[in-house]
């Protein structure tokens, strides 16, 4: 809804407003000059790599590819040898236990998080905005510092445990059964800032009138966070998990540096096998299968994004 | 305030305990990465709760280590960003002002970016910088960097842009100035804010990428520190400490611009994911 004021009044001196057929065509084509090096740019490192996704998982790539250049087209084959690797089964399960686990808690911490900053109180903001930091480090060099917590032996946090009597001999990430629930609780740790900041400011925007209409009722704490919070913030609310959704589900970076997929397998995810298959293995058909997949699981939720996007008003 | 019934002090004090609490636990493993650099003797030992001395040697390691990577993710970084910030923040005026024919799609485009994996750009990315050379090089990096910035950077910038009152830009046109005078001096300026937060969120996203520099290099030419400290802690299993030092020089460029442009932050986190 650009006010398009027509061409200013008349006596616009200096450049003469010859509003002439060829005068317009120039002025379009400048004002696409500011468009244009974005799309390029969008087309060729986020349009491109999707096109080519789906060609290169049709192609049968080798080591020898990259001396050779030759990849050739080898029907589906990289599909059904994918699909019938168990490997990938598990990387999928992996993935939905992962996302749904991580989104789960940082979401529930982050809102109880949120509500508590919402009162007002001395240091809240300063509070606020220090908890933000684990969010701002770099995910693998969270990772790193994790790995040195959780190991058996010497890590701090089996030290604490001990020190309670709480046993202290857990092997977070050197167990099969207990790596990926140990990786889903660091991953909740480095979203719950991002979860909270975001659900803070849609807090901050409830009118307050409604509160007090509640109070006026009478309403319980907890029926007021029931009747009156969560409707309203609803939309926050599906922003918040589905953006959640699209950048936990192709999580590499801390699975790498937490367990590089290990042990035996127990963190592989779509991301981290995507990974193994292109760049450990360099076999890019097998890994183009997988990425795929894994552009398909997000596709789904693009379209709630959209939607979410859509009743946001704008 | 709000709705809750006037609160006494006393009770609103309890609440600051109970957010000190809250932090100290979210800090935690910041603060044993401090911790933990500063004990570079512990190695794989036990480490104890507060550090002993002031033993900064696993610093000068990490430093003598890590300094050279450190210093290519910043150059990296600034690279990503002018590179972010010249292909944004036109587009972002373009889109917000020009009404052209198709704007909706680009901008419905660049929010559907934000599902593409970075694994699957880089797996389809590597093969074409293969064939364009541009593997192991500053610039190829760079590139693919500020891919991690631009759709962030478009959205946050039109959706201020969008703001500017057209006489602004009209009376700047009566005056004889072209679109490209308008945008760099009238339009720029008064966008400062908004700028500066996608410029930093520019930053933050290069600096803390590890996914395009662990596939988009095969030698160490060009290896950023994230990647640096991802395989120290393969070559230094009993060295902890300076792996730690190292984390800790990695973070600093978050905590400094957490202090110092905390507004900027806070606007950057909100406005570029609710819009």
């Amino acid at each position: 809804m650009t006010t398009s004021t027509a061409p200013a009044p008349a006596k616009a001196p200096r450049k003469a407003a010859a509003p002439g057929p060829d005068r317009a065509r120039r002025r379009r084509l400048a004002q696409w000059g500011f468009v244009a090096p974005a799309v390029v740019f969008m087309l060729l490192f986020f349009g491109y790599p999707l096109v080519r996704n789906v060609v290169m998982s049709f192609q049968h790539y080798t080591p020898k590819t990259f001396f050779t250049g030759e990849a050739p087209f080898n029907g589906t084959d990289n599909w059904s040898s994918v699909f019938q690797d168990a490997l990938f089964g598990k990387a999928l399960w992996h993935t939905l236990l992962f996302t749904a686990g991580s989104l789960l808690g940082q979401f529930c911490v982050g809102l109880a998080l949120a509500v508590f900053f919402n009162r007002r109180f001395p240091l809240g903001g300063v509070l606020r905005s220090l908890i933000l930091l684990p969010w701002l480090v770099p995910m693998v060099v969270s990772g790193i510092v994790w790995r040195r917590i959780l190991d058996q032996d010497t890590g701090v946090l089996n030290t604490f445990l001990d020190t309670l009597g709480l046993g202290g001999n857990t092997p977070w990430l050197t167990s099969p059964d207990m790596a990926l629930l140990s990786v889903i609780l660091v991953n909740i740790w480095i979203g719950i800032p991002f979860n909270m900041v975001i659900l803070y400011g849609g807090l901050q925007e409830i009118p307050k009138e409604l509160y007090e209409a509640a109070a006026l009722d009478g309403a319980s704490a907890w029926r007021t966070f029931r009747s009156v919070t969560l409707p309203m913030l609803k939309p926050v609310i599906t922003v918040v998990l589905v953006l959640g959704f699209m950048s936990t589900v192709k999580i590499l970076d801390l699975i790498l540096a937490l367990t590089d997929g290990g042990p035996a397998d127990a963190t592989q995810t779509l991301g981290t096998l995507t990974y193994q298959n292109s760049f450990v293995e360099l076999d890019f058909g097998a890994g183009a299968v997988v990425g795929n997949v894994l552009i398909l699981i997000s596709a789904v939720f693009a379209v709630f994004y959209l939607r979410a996007n859509r009743t946001e008003g704008k | 305030m709000a709705a809750h019934a006037p609160t006494a002090p006393r009770r609103r004090w309890g609440s600051t305990v109970a957010g000190l609490l809250v932090l100290a636990v979210m800090l935690f493993p910041l603060y044993w990465m401090l911790n933990t650099a500063l004990q570079p003797d512990s190695g794989l030992l036990q480490v104890d709760p507060v550090p002993s001395g002031l033993d900064l040697s696993g610093f000068s390691k990490a430093l003598g280590d890590q300094g050279g990577h450190l210093l290519t993710s910043l150059v990296v970084s600034f690279g990503a960003v002018a590179i972010c910030l010249a292909v944004a923040a036109p587009a972002a005026y373009g889109l917000a002002r020009f009404g052209l024919r198709g704007s909706r799609t680009i901008v419905f485009g660049t929010l559907i970016t934000q599902m593409v994996p970075g694994i699957v750009i880089a797996n389809a990315l590597y093969n074409s910088y293969v064939d364009l050379g541009l593997v192991n090089s500053y610039f190829g990096l760079m590139l693919a960097d500020a891919s991690l910035g631009i759709p962030f950077a478009i959205v946050l910038m039109r959706s201020f842009m969008v703001s500017i009152p057209g006489e602004v830009v009209e009376a700047a046109e009566i005056d004889g100035a072209g679109p490209v005078r308008v945008f760099l001096r009238v339009v720029l300026p008064m966008s400062r804010n908004a700028v500066i937060t996608s410029g930093l969120f520019a930053f933050l996203f290069a600096w803390s990428d590890f996914m395009f520099a662990l596939t988009l290099n095969t030698t160490d030419d060009v290896k950023p520190v994230t990647l640096g400290i991802y395989q120290y802690i393969g070559a230094h299993v009993g060295d902890w400490g300076s792996v730690m030092a190292a984390s800790v020089l990695s973070a600093v460029p978050a905590a400094a611009l957490l202090v110092l442009a905390q507004k900027y932050i806070a606007a950057g986190i909100t406005g570029g994911s609710v819009k």
